[in-house]
């Protein structure tokens, strides 16, 4: 029967072919434009460390003006001071820890013809590679012993390596940054956490840093920071020095504890530092430290653009107008063959099966509409890859992947079958007699 | 007169009229409110920086050799002399930033001296010295400009401002609102205790950040940083901008190879990026408004092509009656008229409470009143052009249907 009902179907979709092309097309641009912006949601909000998210933790203290909390209602600071940023690092409390900048570094490659040019780089800690699970390529990170003793040793993205030493493995090679020769110690494999959840200040799409410095190095040779520095007390005379022990914050820092235990000792740890501090005279805000997960540190800053919620909310409204538009033309087709219908009614078809026949055709629609709609998608993300081409990081947010494309297959078919719910009923309470009658 | 007979036909058959009923009213939500965010959008982009931006451009010098303070000193005034000897020139400035880059340096400005960060009001900082505000175009409306003895090099060691400084005319009435007379040689506070003397106000001259709230608050500080990154604002006469930017990229480059020089770029280019999220939102919605009346008039011509097949026999009856060709077109009109008119009414009020809920919930700005019944007149043109077709077809219906059985 269900091969009948198939092919009844089809019959009917052959009968007005520009009425259900019209169908079939406004269930794949409702779709296509409800998933273009969905898959772009669904990339903006990805946590790139999901696998991790229960032993990262993002740490916060509240070293702000004790008159004005950092941002309403009592947000503590999202970085840290230096001075907090390196006494936290150096008590090494926790099972891993990191603490890190954005810095600007220019390269001096080998070789009259290749002009030197301008790079940002992360200065961070030696745990950053494992506690973030950063593939390698050739080599590693460095070690603690690199930290304490400044050596000038660098890790070069996978591009980096191959536009200064042509990709092949230049672990132990040396290579001239602002006139000081660094010891590549590793090349990282493939790597692009989108967003850059480990520092989502300035531009959390535009991806990771390029080139890995030991932190301690820059700070000894005053690199300048590319990131964000907030300060909320003058910055006393004395230059670098006097800036790295001021109320400014412009560390962040990241811990890795294994379980729940670690993370209270760690948290009672974080109380007594600034309880010390207290004493000292700083802290003068209420106790208010912070370990935040990935996840909920993604959902503290806020990184989904108000503009891509407002978009689609347009989107499924839009997609709302296509299913009102497909129920109106779906219930006209019934309408017109009432006779049809009534005649089938007469000759002993039961309701249920006029159902499963109407459902079947519905069904076919939105089959067609779905895999359509995948079509719509992508196209709809190749307009948005367009329209902000001059991103250069709009590649990584128009991707569809698997999940995306399922949910636009699950959508069409629901919509579709919602759609055709009201048509159907309406087809099933046709009466046997009716048309027979006026004939 | 016939709406009375159309209104009861209409009632028989409720759900199909319903139905399109509640398209519009949907696509009147979508559009009215999709058109509110692109003229909000579209005002944000309309907004002039206050430069000169047609014959302006900037680019940066990066050293990378350790120099020691003179030198760097050296360095940047060699630049700037060779740069302003340029023919073609009109000035230039070493500077921090400039309107529409996106970064830039904020403090707070208040009227009493002291930690009070509540009370202060927000400023971009332009660090420039007495060709600031010639290069960005800045006019000053009262007061002076720097005199080149009051610009110094600033002290790396010594964190205090300059006890002088010029104000755009917005961050002046945000300071004074209550002052009617002149602001000048009036004292604010920078950096809670730095005093500031307020010598001169510009026309007009933006923040680097343009979707902030406080975008035309500045100040220019007659200070010149010594740091080895510097940024090069530079304006041309009109005409020359494009000559004179590879030809000024290249000298300072050869000049000196202890540097990079980066970041060349025209003022009509940090504009198109700065106001990239805008353009694009625009576009999108432009498309979306389009595609949407496009959907909405495709189904109103499919239902009245159902309709007027479903309704043959009678129209054919009506035409043998009597009825003109012009009266059948008519009672089609009518009824998408009747049909419009309500889903444009529930759509009004579909997207006043969809717009509340949106400057509730993204801080967006409440509708400008008149898009509503803009919309809904363009939505009724939308739904009579979409009915002419099916209409005119049921006009030349032939009377003589009537007289054959189905």
């Amino acid at each position: 029967m269900f091969r009948y009902y198939l092919k009844l179907g089809v019959l009917s979709i052959r009968a007005n072919p520009a009425l259900s092309a019209l169908m079939v097309a406004a269930i794949a641009i409702g779709i296509g434009a409800c998933m273009t912006m969905a898959t772009v949601r669904h990339v903006m909000s990805d946590n790139p460390v999901a696998h991790k998210n229960d032993v990262l933790f993002h740490v916060q203290v509240d070293s702000w003006n004790p008159d004005d909390p950092y941002d309403e209602p009592n947000e503590p600071p999202e970085q840290l001071t230096y001075i907090d940023a390196k006494a936290l690092h150096t008590a090494n409390r926790a099972f891993r820890q990191i603490i890190s900048i954005k810095t600007g570094r220019v390269i001096q490659p080998e070789g009259e013809d290749v002009r030197p040019f301008q790079q940002e780089a992360r200065a961070t800690t030696a745990d950053f590679f494992q506690m973030f699970d950063v593939p390698f390529r050739y080599g590693s990170g460095w070690d603690k012993s690199a930290d304490d003793a400044e050596e000038f040793v660098v890790v070069l993205s996978t591009s980096l390596n191959e536009k200064l030493f042509g990709g092949v493995d230049s672990v132990g090679e040396m290579l001239t940054i602002n006139t000081q020769a660094y010891r590549v110690v590793g090349v990282l494999g493939d790597w692009h956490p989108v967003p850059k959840f480990y520092d989502l200040n300035n531009n959390p799409y535009e991806g990771p840093e390029e080139m890995f410095i030991p932190f301690t190095v820059a700070i000894s040779g005053e690199f300048g920071n590319n990131g964000n520095t907030n300060c909320w007390k003058p910055v006393p005379d004395g230059g670098y020095d006097a800036f790295l022990n001021s109320e400014c914050v412009w560390v962040q820092m990241w811990v890795e504890l294994r379980d729940a235990s670690e993370k209270a000792t760690y948290l009672q740890f974080l109380d007594s530092y600034v309880e010390e501090q207290k004493t000292l005279g700083r802290f003068a805000r209420p106790m208010n430290n912070r370990l935040s997960t990935p996840q909920e540190w993604l959902v503290n800053r806020e990184v989904v653009d108000d503009m891509v919620d407002v978009l689609l909310s347009l989107a499924v409204l839009f997609l709302l107008v296509c299913l009102l538009n497909t129920i109106g033309l779906l219930l006209a087709k019934v309408m017109r063959r009432t006779n049809d219908i009534s005649l089938r009614r007469a000759l002993g078809a039961s309701k249920s099966e006029l159902f499963k026949q109407y459902i079947v055709e519905a069904g076919m629609i939105g089959v067609a509409g779905g895999v359509a709609g995948i079509g719509m998608t992508w196209l709809g993300l190749r307009g948005i890859e367009n329209v902000f081409s001059e991103y250069d990081f709009i590649a990584y947010l128009v991707r569809m992947d698997w999940s995306m494309i399922m949910l636009a297959v699950l959508l069409a078919i629901v919509s579709a079958l919602a759609a055709a719910l009201y048509p159907t009923w309406r087809a099933c309470s046709v009466s046997p007699a009716t048309t027979l009658r006026i004939q | 007169m016939e709406i009375g007979p159309i209104w009861r036909a209409m009632l028989k058959n409720k759900a199909g009229f319903v139905l399109i009923a509640l398209q519009i009213a949907v696509t009147m939500t979508i559009m009215v409110n999709a058109i509110g965010i692109m003229q909000e959008r579209a005002n944000n982009i309309g907004r002039p920086s206050g430069m000169d931006e047609a014959n302006t451009f900037a680019l940066s010098s990066t050293l990378f050799i350790e120099y020691e303070d003179d030198q760097r000193k050296a360095l940047i005034d060699e630049d700037l002399t060779a740069i302003r000897a340029v023919p073609g020139v009109r000035n230039v400035v070493a500077t921090n930033s400039f309107p529409l880059r996106q970064g830039g340096w904020s403090m707070g400005l208040q009227l009493e001296p002291g930690n009070q960060s509540t009370d202060s009001v927000g400023t971009a900082i332009y660090f420039v010295d007495e060709h600031g505000a010639e290069t960005f175009d800045a006019k000053i409306i009262d007061g002076q400009n720097f005199a080149p003895n009051q610009v110094a090099w600033d002290n790396p060691e010594d964190n205090t401002w300059p006890a002088i400084g010029i104000i755009t005319e917005a961050l002046a009435e945000e300071m004074f609102p209550d002052e009617t007379g002149s602001v000048v040689g009036k004292t604010v506070y920078i950096n809670d205790n730095d005093p500031v003397n307020i010598i001169g106000i510009v026309d007009q001259l933006q923040a680097p950040w343009e979707g902030w709230t406080g975008v035309e608050r500045s100040m220019l500080v007659p200070e010149r940083r010594i740091s080895s990154f510097q940024r090069y604002v530079i304006r041309t006469e009109p005409g020359y901008r494009d000559e004179l930017m590879p030809q000024i990229e290249e000298m300072l480059a050869a000049r000196n190879k202890d540097r990079l020089i980066r970041g060349l770029t025209t003022m009509e280019d940090v504009r198109k990026l700065a106001y990239l999220g805008d353009s694009a939102m625009i576009k999108i919605l432009t498309f979306v408004v389009g595609l949407l009346t496009i959907i909405t008039g495709l189904g109103i011509v499919g239902l009245a092509s159902f309709n007027v097949s479903r309704r043959t026999r009678q129209i054919g009856i009506r035409r043998a009656l009597g009825a003109t060709k012009p009266a059948i077109v008519r009672y089609f009109m009518l009824e998408n008229l009747i049909v419009s008119t309500i889903g444009l009414v529930i759509g009004g009020v579909l997207a006043v409470a969809l717009n509340i809920a949106m400057v509730e919930a993204f801080a967006l700005e409440p509708l400008s009143w008149y898009v509503i019944p803009a919309a809904m007149v363009g939505l009724w043109i939308v739904g009579q052009a979409a009915v002419a077709g099916p209409a005119r077809r049921a006009s030349n219906i032939s009377p003589a249907i009537a007289t054959r059985s189905s």
